[in-house]
């Protein structure tokens, strides 16, 4: 029996253990599916699959990258000397000029005189560039295929430009949404902080028991409110409200974000800060109010600086609930994927992003890992947050 | 002459009648101790002269307290200001965590004395009051959590000295520490007699035996007695008294 | 000497105001709501199917939803959630284990709710082929809130006081009948309260559903884990910004939006009443 019981406890202590192993097993999972996903951004060439661009035999070109490429598809670079090739004008060919150069009945109902007209074009015209699918080349195809640089980890980060569709080749620049991210929360923050440490003090160190017992089921209720909640708010009140003031054409602007933002950041705030404004011993506030300083002098000179880690902690992780917030965000900032270069203009963050074009990007292609990188760098972001008040709290407990 | 008093002193926290009816005169350069058993009220008492207890919510007072002859709960005194003129030591050593010089200078700088010098004067003389200057004066900048117990609890004497009080409260201040430690403070309190009155709630009653000139006796609530502290231990009037120096309770 | 205690009170008078005005946030956001929303729902809102391009009708399908994806992630998520904190707080010594384990929690629940949904995508309805589907989105709400369920059960446990358990170690209990006998009875209210508010959470999510099971329009009643369904909040976000005609949607917008946030009213008021119903209870028994 006694044996038995032993067993037993042995038992649950194993189920127990399995069930504290989940979190990390989530964390390690998220990692590798993130990188599973995305990470082929990295490993591939950004011209859409099965896709190539060829040119003549005779040219000398080899290479191209991928902003040469949309340059001379935009007609920005019309001569080859200009990408290290002969001093001859660029004839552009893509999928959508074979009607203009030839008819149907040329082309064949099944597409099946299409290759050697191919063949024809490019063998008439030494000049030309074309993006075609590759398997609509014949064999001894006259031109070799221009192999165009792989998308790289800074033009992914420091790009400037977010054409995740356009033909013949998209762009996966995020330092504008890197930018706005940023932004918005910069704004929230500017709003958050001072609002939220200020309610925290006076529900600490101000308030009496009554206007607390008040104040702590309203701050709870503000945290429990949904996000779309809070974009629909924005939507409607927010917005039209910055457009009126400040005589914009949109209302929907990296204010309105910031706004939305710093209202749900708030609960966080306030939450942490007040707690750690209570874990100050009685006695040293004693101490200070014993030798005549005032109750604000006392919590300027004695509270906040013992709150200190927690207060530092509190706007970390606020910090991290504004990065991270996606529908509120996505609602009222107008998703222009540009640089902000004030708070009056739309701008559009990482996470709306994902929100807004992973429904519509084809699973497996670019768009697609373009839409998990990005998870990856606001992964990212949030552990190094993480790790940063890990690393507060672990400092605080040495000294 | 009297330094300080308290005139029919009732008190009550919230329905709790914690302090009944209590007078008592307080005389310049004198040590009181305050004794009696646990929850007696002694400490209640003791932290009406510096209004500590208005902190608590549900706290309520009748009767009149005076320092050199003001009321200090009359409507016109500045709570900060009465603080200030009246020092206190807690039962535990209780520095800020800042360093050494400036727990010294707290009381100084929250009073808006800003004048370097003085606040140096200043720091360097308490500490030598509070017998604590030699050992700490190449240490200054350290921070007070780096002292032992026992300096901590002279800097926090030290800390009281600054802004010179009129009168010093200290509530068990040695209840925490070693013997040795003890035996410093209370030199230390036989020294500071000579320019403060002191009020001091003690659960040791040789220590209130060493220490003072004179001692109450306090027991739920009542004061019994108040005496000389020879005529307490050696010929209490009153039986309570006796019961309780003898160790019958407590 | 006045100009302190001046300043004390211009902080104090500028604090309170300050405080106000966060009282104020929030009834302006739950009045506004309320106001319009409030005649536009009844009884046919909540029990009929959306027409006529989601200009009339109800949204008894999205109230249906969201109650199949709460039910399935606490289903997931509780069970875990509770015996993990008690495996972290009763049986891990201070070790690197544990710090390792609360890193880890610490981490799982400051990861934004988006990157859940693409995991979620990644895992569940592609890798593991469950397709969009009431179990792809409950398993991944489900992992949202575990960390919240874990840290609830253990600050709750960790306010048992000490001597309890000495006390049932003392009479020669073991582990799991201290755990059970005497952790757990003192502990339970506010686990279950915790609990409820992390019911709240959850049926307030959007990004984790976008991928993984929310549909935009699907005006019929699931009849297995693996069908799409419409929820709540994902309704009105459709409601609010891609409706074919946004004037006509408006109402059943500020309806859609009034559930939601009854649902979390109601759910915290139970919490809280709850809460008190219990911590008398155990202190009766």
């Amino acid at each position: 029996m006694k044996k038995f019981r032993k067993i037993f406890e042995k038992f649950i202590e194993g189920v127990l253990f399995s069930s504290s192993t989940i979190t990390s097993l989530t964390v390690i999972l998220i990692i590798v599916f993130l990188f599973r996903e995305g990470i082929g951004l990295f490993q591939s060439s950004p011209l859409e699959k099965n896709f190539v661009i060829t040119v003549s035999k005779q040219n000398p070109v080899q290479e191209l990258d991928a902003t040469q490429v949309k340059a001379i598809f935009n007609q920005d670079i019309t001569n080859w000397s200009k990408v290290g090739g002969a001093n001859d004008s660029i004839i552009l060919f893509t999928t959508s000029d074979i009607a203009t150069y030839y008819t149907e009945e040329e082309i064949g109902a099944n597409f099946e005189f299409l290759p050697k007209k191919l063949n024809d074009f490019i063998v008439s015209h030494p000049g030309a560039i074309m993006y075609v699918s590759g398997k609509s080349l014949p064999p001894g195809f006259n031109g070799h295929k221009i192999k165009v640089k792989d998308i790289t980890v800074s033009n992914f980060i420091f790009g400037k430009q977010w054409y995740p569709t356009s033909d013949p080749i998209p762009s996966f620049g995020i330092w504008p949404m890197i930018i706005g991210t940023l932004m918005v929360t910069l704004g929230a923050l500017l709003f958050a902080i001072p609002l939220g440490i200020a309610t925290a003090i006076f529900m600490a160190e101000v308030a009496d028991i009554r206007i607390r017992n008040i104040l702590k089921p309203v701050v709870e209720l503000l945290s429990g409110i949904p996000s779309v909640v809070f974009g629909f708010f924005g939507l409607i009140v927010i917005v039209p409200l910055i457009q009126q003031m400040f005589h914009l054409i949109v209302g929907e602007t990296v204010l309105a974000g910031s706004l939305v933002l710093g209202i749900m950041a708030l609960p966080t705030i306030i939450t942490i800060t007040e707690d750690s404004l209570r874990t100050t011993p009685q006695a040293l506030k004693e101490a200070s109010l014993a030798l005549g300083a005032t109750r604000w002098q006392t919590l300027v000179r004695v509270v906040i600086p013992y709150a200190k880690s927690g207060i530092s902690t509190a706007i970390i992780l606020g910090i991290g609930r504004a990065i991270g917030e996606t529908m509120a965000v996505l609602m009222v900032t107008g998703n222009a994927s540009n640089i902000p270069h004030s708070f009056l203009v739309p701008t559009r963050t990482i996470p709306a992003t994902i929100a807004a074009e992973l429904g519509e990007a084809p699973y497996g292609g670019l768009h697609f890992k373009a839409l998990f990188a990005l998870g990856i760098v606001l992964f990212l972001f949030t552990i190094i947050i993480n790790f940063t008040v890990e690393f507060i709290k672990n400092s605080k407990q040495r000294t | 002459m009297i330094q300080a008093e308290a005139k029919n002193i009732n008190v009550w926290y919230g329905d709790f009648h914690a302090l009944k009816d209590i007078s008592m005169t307080f005389e310049p350069n004198t040590v009181t101790a305050l004794i009696g058993p646990s929850g007696c009220g002694k400490s209640t008492f003791l932290r009406l002269f510096n209004r500590m207890n208005d902190l608590i919510s549900n706290f309520r007072l009748e009767g009149l307290i005076t320092v050199d002859g003001q009321n200090i709960y009359s409507k016109e005194a500045k709570i900060d200001e009465i603080r200030k003129g009246i020092g206190m030591v807690f039962q535990k050593p209780n520095p800020f965590p800042k360093s050494i010089f400036e727990n010294v200078a707290y009381g100084l700088r929250v009073n808006g004395i800003n004048d370097r010098k003085t606040i140096q004067e200043t720091v360097e003389r308490s500490l030598r009051q509070a017998a604590l200057w030699d050992e700490v004066k190449d240490d200054l900048k350290k921070s007070a959590m780096s002292i032992s117990g026992g300096q901590q609890q002279r800097l926090c004497i030290a800390r009281a000295l600054a802004v010179q009080p009129r009168l010093i409260l200290m509530d068990e201040p040695a209840s925490a520490l070693d013997p040795i430690s003890t035996a410093k403070i209370e030199e230390l309190i036989f020294e500071l007699k000579k320019s403060y009155t002191i009020l001091i709630v003690t659960h040791n009653l040789q220590q209130a035996g060493r220490i003072s000139d004179y001692t109450g006796f306090f027991y739920l609530g009542d004061m019994v007695e108040h005496d000389l502290t020879k005529k307490i231990f050696l010929n209490p009037s009153n039986e309570r008294t006796q019961n309780y120096i003898t160790g019958r309770f407590g | 000497m006045t100009k302190k205690r001046l300043i004390q009170r211009i902080a104090f008078i500028t604090f309170g105001l300050i405080s106000l005005m966060v009282v104020g946030i929030l009834f302006a956001i739950l009045g506004f709501i309320a106001i319009r929303g409030i005649h536009v729902v009844n009884w046919e809102f909540l029990t009929a199917m959306p027409e006529d391009g989601m200009t009339k009708g109800g949204i008894f399908p999205a109230i249906v939803g969201t109650g199949c994806l709460v039910l399935g992630s606490i289903i997931f998520a509780f069970p875990i959630g509770v015996l993990s904190g008690i495996y972290t707080n009763e049986y891990l010594k201070d070790s690197w284990l544990k710090r390792f384990i609360r890193m880890m929690t610490n981490n799982l629940a400051g990861i934004p709710s988006i990157v859940f949904g693409l995991f979620g995508m990644a895992l569940f309805v592609n890798y593991l082929k469950f397709g969009d589907s009431i179990i792809a989105g409950s398993l991944t709400l489900g992992l949202l809130t575990l960390p919240v369920v874990i840290r609830t059960t253990e600050e709750a446990l960790k306010s048992v006081d000490n001597t309890l358990r000495l006390g049932s170690y003392a009479l020669g209990a073991t582990k799991l009948q201290t755990i059970r006998r005497v952790v757990l009875p003192v502990a339970y209210p506010n686990i279950i309260t915790g609990l409820i508010l992390s019911i709240g959470r959850v049926s307030g999510e959007t990004a984790p559903i976008l991928f993984t099971v929310a549909a935009y329009f699907l005006p019929k009643l699931p009849s297995s884990l693996s069908d799409q369904v419409m929820a709540l909040p994902y309704h009105l976000y459709v409601l609010a910004t891609s409706g074919t005609n946004m004037e006509e949607t408006r109402p059943m917008a500020y309806g859609t939006a009034f559930v939601l946030i009854a649902i979390v009213l109601i759910i915290n008021t139970a919490a809280s009443l709850l809460r008190r119903y219990l911590n008398k209870k155990v202190k009766m028994d």
